[in-house]
């Protein structure tokens, strides 16, 4: 399975860097097939990154979360429109189609925090839970992945 | 009789972070005020405080994450005064060059290509469903691929000079930490006659399009103004990286030339109101009511003397020509003044690749410690000012930060209210079509409200009515 987890936002603001602090923890698993991006943003060029994938992981901050996190499959027929800071995973999926001819089975876990947008470093306690739980959730879910495919 | 009402838009949708516009109608439905409301972050300056200064230019990045490169280098530059050195080697200040051009350039191109497009090929007035990057992409794929790779080439300049693509740390106070090996330079080569020819189609479609709508674009937020940016030192050149600062007004008249930046703070003032977060910028001389300016791409375009890269040139010459050689005032302009720059930054990097000092060893220099240091650069929307005092500890004690946004606070609002008087007023019915002509007059700036906090969720469209009483009688969400 080849497979790319984007962990996106930004760590000088609070829990806005729960993304990249997702990312940067399973990035030290080294999992099988799975290659880790961070960045402040999803922005366009992601599209030529997710097509040559068969499975695209999105990991960021949300504020519709309910503690911990939720995790889910996309479907890029929700994607509505695109901005700078506004490229959501669905619409990362659709450019990947629309561009390249060609979109992973794409998934999103949408990080609960409790404190945005301060710049600060550092992640609030409801944050660091998340994280936790997070990380055992998806080592379990990727591993699952991984035999379902082999 | 119709009572006042107050219509506001928030968040604007497709600018960076957020920001809130509200239109305020009189008893005849005549627009009264309207006015651009920043959520704007000071709480950066205060973060600064106690930084020591080798850690700034890496640390400002995260004021952005549009443009942390245009950070990066402008607290770099700043750093460099501090550490007592007015000229870096030539190696620093070419690689540093490169990691600009490759950042306004994969900037400029995201806004062109997937921010404006959709309202320039479809019409401001198209419905939502039309008016959106996948149904230009559905039937111009080639254009939206071509945007994906001329991006990721900027970006993968960035991360060549800058060490990283996120928090690089390429520039360093007194230089830089890293050169450019042969083999790198010679994968940019290969690409380069590409990225020209794109460049190039680009900015014909940009210009294409202002002088095939010309009414359009000389009806649609223009209004006179003073302009400022940097300038080439010695001759007047459009320069994106160093120089000193021109400003002139809406006539061509210059307000002031070849001023070291240093002293930007005894030649503007930041004004306050009452009503914004964001501080409105004006030269001290002509006062608050004149002294209000622009900055960015057009401003660029109408205060530099000439443009020393020859294709880009050519094309300022043309754009100068549609004002007779006086300052062009129409904001929706702007977007062929972004494509000039893009292709002339693709000539510059070209330019650099092919020049061996890439390759120097010699990366940076040394010099007396100061207590201050200011660092100005022509940032993607325009001019960036970083200003600093360090103590005798190396720690960060004041910071001052004037972004490109901030000094087009002003030029945003007339923009707002010049819209919004055309294609608002004597209305009885408030059509979406309309609201996003609002919404096209701040696009055209391409401004950065708030600076890379972008959790899942926080980008709703938000449109509320209010009555005279200030009652909310009306709204309107979707997401975006």
């Amino acid at each position: 399975m080849t497979a790319l987890l984007i962990g996106f936002g930004n760590p000088g603001r609070g829990d806005d860097g729960l993304g990249p602090a997702f990312a940067e923890r399973i990035a030290a698993l080294d999992l099988p097939g799975l290659t880790v991006e961070v960045d402040y943003q999803l922005t366009v060029e992601h599209a030529l990154m997710i097509s040559e994938v068969q499975t695209v992981i999105f990991a960021d901050a949300a504020l519709d979360a309910v503690e911990p996190f939720y995790f889910r499959a996309l479907n890029e027929a929700e994607a509505q429109t695109i901005g700078s800071h506004s490229v959501s995973p669905e619409a990362a999926l659709r450019l990947s189609r629309l561009l390249f001819g060609k979109a992973p089975q794409g998934f999103v876990l949408g990080l609960a925090g409790s404190e945005y947008g301060a710049v600060s470093e550092g992640l609030s306690d409801a944050a660091r839970r998340s994280l936790d739980l997070a990380e055992t959730y998806f080592s379990g879910w990727y591993d699952a992945q991984c035999k379902a495919a082999s | 009789m119709t009572e006042p009402r107050m219509i506001e838009i928030s968040p604007v949708t497709r600018v960076e972070g957020h920001g809130k516009v509200t239109i305020h109608l009189d008893r005849n439905n005549q627009v009264a005020e309207a006015r651009l409301h920043i959520v704007e972050f000071r709480g950066f300056e205060r973060f600064i405080h106690g930084r020591l200064l080798w850690e700034v230019p890496v640390i400002v990045q995260r004021l952005c994450g549009i443009c942390p490169v245009s950070h990066h280098l402008a607290a770099a530059k700043a750093m460099d005064q501090i550490v007592g050195v007015d000229v870096v080697p030539p190696t620093a200040e070419k690689m540093r060059r490169l990691m600009h051009y490759g950042q306004v350039m994969q900037s400029h191109v995201l806004h062109f290509f997937h921010l404006s497009a959709p309202d320039l090929l479809f019409g401001f007035g198209a419905p939502a469903e039309k008016r959106n990057v996948f149904e230009i992409l559905r039937e111009n794929p080639e254009l939206g691929r071509r945007a994906v790779l001329m991006r990721q080439f900027g970006q993968e300049i960035i991360e060549a000079t800058a060490g990283k693509k996120i928090h690089g740390t390429g520039a360093i106070p007194g230089g830089i930490n890293r050169n450019l090996p042969i083999a790198t330079r010679d994968r940019f080569l290969a690409r380069i006659d590409e990225m020209e020819a794109w460049a190039l189609d680009a900015l014909a479609l940009a210009r294409d399009y202002t002088l095939g709508h010309a009414d359009l674009v000389a009806g649609f937020g223009t209004f006179p103004s003073n302009h400022m940016s940097l300038v080439r030192k010695s001759d007047g050149a459009l320069d994106l990286y160093h120089g000193a600062l021109r400003a002139i007004d809406s006539e061509g008249a210059p307000i002031f030339d070849g001023v070291e930046y240093s002293n930007y703070h005894k030649l503007l003032v930041e004004d306050v109101r009452s009503w914004s977060y964001m501080k409105f910028p004006f030269i001290k001389a002509l006062g608050p009511d004149d002294g209000w300016y622009r900055v960015g791409p057009l401003s660029r375009m109408n205060t530099a003397s000439f443009i020393d890269t020859p294709l880009a040139n050519d094309a300022h010459k043309a754009l100068r020509a549609v004002t007779g050689g006086a300052p062009n005032n129409a904001t929706l302009t702007t977007h062929w003044a972004r494509m000039i720059e893009v292709v002339h930054c693709v000539e510059k990097i070209r330019e650099l690749l092919l020049d061996a000092d890439l390759q120097g060893t010699d990366l940076v220099a040394k010099g007396e410690r100061r207590p201050t240091g200011t660092g100005v650069i022509e940032a993607p929307r325009g001019n960036l000012i970083h200003h600093y005092e360090v103590d005798e500890n190396d720690q960060v004690s004041f910071c001052n930060l004037i972004v490109s946004t901030t000094h087009n606070n002003e030029g945003m609002n007339r923009a707002v209210k010049d819209v919004a008087v055309k294609y608002l007023s004597g209305q009885d019915k408030i059509t979406e079509g309309m609201l996003n002509h609002v919404e096209v007059a701040i696009r055209a700036y391409d401004p950065c409200l708030s600076c890379a906090t972008h959790a899942l969720g926080q980008m709703p469209l938000k449109v509320e009515l209010f009555d005279a009483g200030g009652r909310l009688i009306d709204n309107a969400t979707r997401d975006l």
